[in-house]
């Protein structure tokens, strides 16, 4: 572990997405830990949630990235999820453009700005 | 709240409560209307930002197929091997209006980069792209994972803030003007009930008088008649009045 004073950004996500993120240096692994995930075809549900778990239990991460195509296969365990640190960011996935429609975040806001406009 | 004994200190004490709860009303309110001008703000800036985020995110993927054509399936290398993190956030906090709200920012700790012979038989100018696209894209997300803490935050403060304000306005000040209400009532009440006392006291005493004058009318009226002529009877102010009421009947009188 390193004595870093900053959090780490995880990453779920497909191939593409993950493998873009690490490039760009968000990448940490240490011997008993990574901080992403890539989901594949064979990836088992149960795989990724645990995973999403663990980030969420861990103080080391700030942001937890994750494709939206993915988190609609969590959406119940991402609508029980109330924690303020870490933040969940839906992101868009190559395959997958971005629906506002799916985001729990953006329906709250267009609620509020449509309701009051 | 009725069992307050309905005394003028008591109103005093209750009237002390109402403007303290109004002016924590007034207070309140502002504060959520502070909160919700914040709050509309950050609902504007992340609508903005997830739109922009979507377009950034598709000239990002593009880029790592670019770079993908060029220098082959890198892809597997890239997740391999031991590495750590350069980009880390850290975590500020704004305040606004007594609520913090945590921000993120990105920074680079400097770390050397992974992989980063990669590309090196080719594309490697591809796959540079794919860093600073991706680059830029994490500082977006990262922007907009503050605005979503702070948005998600200020809805939950928001809430209490209400909550508060109507619950002020609705049961803490009405209960109070309630026990208001029933303390003046019970002082006019008493204030009633000793006016007719003293009413009754008066027509008592000058009931008292009239006998008392009649006697001594009689009393003179006889003394002429039989030609005496008495010593005048003692005056009114030198007779103790009260003598005559047992003060042990009247009911205590507690303001």
């Amino acid at each position: 572990m390193t004595r870093e004073t900053g959090k780490l950004v995880a990453v779920i996500g497909d191939e593409d997405t993950v493998t873009g993120f690490l490039l760009a240096g968000v990448g940490h692994r240490t011997p008993d830990s990574v901080n992403f995930l890539t989901v594949k075809a064979d990836t088992k549900p149960e795989t990724i949630e645990s995973t999403f778990k663990s980030f969420t239990a861990r103080d080391d991460i700030g942001i937890i990235l994750i494709n939206q195509h993915v988190a609609n296969n969590m959406r119940h365990i991402l609508k029980d999820y109330n924690q303020t640190i870490p933040t969940v960011l839906e992101i868009p996935s190559k395959e997958h453009p971005y629906d506002p429609e799916q985001d729990y975040i953006m329906q709250r806001v267009n609620m509020f700005l449509g309701g009051s406009a | 709240m009725s069992e307050v004994p309905p005394t003028r200190m008591n109103e005093q004490v209750f009237k002390g409560k109402k403007k303290a709860a109004q002016s924590g009303h007034g207070l309140l309110k502002k504060k959520a209307d502070a909160l919700k001008v914040k709050f509309r703000d950050y609902a504007k800036a992340i609508a903005e930002t997830k739109s922009g985020m979507a377009a950034d995110s598709s000239s990002a993927f593009f880029s790592l197929t670019q770079a993908e054509y060029a220098a082959g399936n890198f892809k597997q290398k890239v997740s391999e091997g031991s590495m750590t993190a350069r980009v880390r956030v850290g975590a500020g906090i704004d305040n606004v209006a007594g609520v913090k709200l945590p921000v993120f920012t990105y920074y680079e700790t400097g770390a050397a980069t992974d992989n980063a012979s990669l590309g090196l038989v080719g594309g490697g100018k591809k796959i540079q792209m794919v860093r600073e696209k991706y680059s830029a894209l994490l500082q977006n997300l990262i922007k907009l994972a503050s605005l979503q803490t702070s948005f998600v935050t200020l809805d939950e403060a928001m809430k209490v803030t209400n909550r508060r304000v109507n619950a002020l306005e609705n049961v803490t000040i009405p209960k109070i003007e309630h026990v208001l209400a029933y303390i003046s009532r019970e002082l006019d009440e008493l204030e009633r009930e000793d006016f007719t006392r003293l009413k009754l006291v008066q027509s008592k005493k000058e009931n008292d008088l009239k006998e008392e004058k009649r006697l001594k009318d009689l009393a003179e009226a006889e003394a002429k008649k039989a030609g005496k002529i008495v010593a005048p009877k003692k005056t009114g102010s030198d007779v103790d009045m009260t003598a005559n009421f047992d003060a042990g009947d009247d009911a205590d009188v507690v303001f």
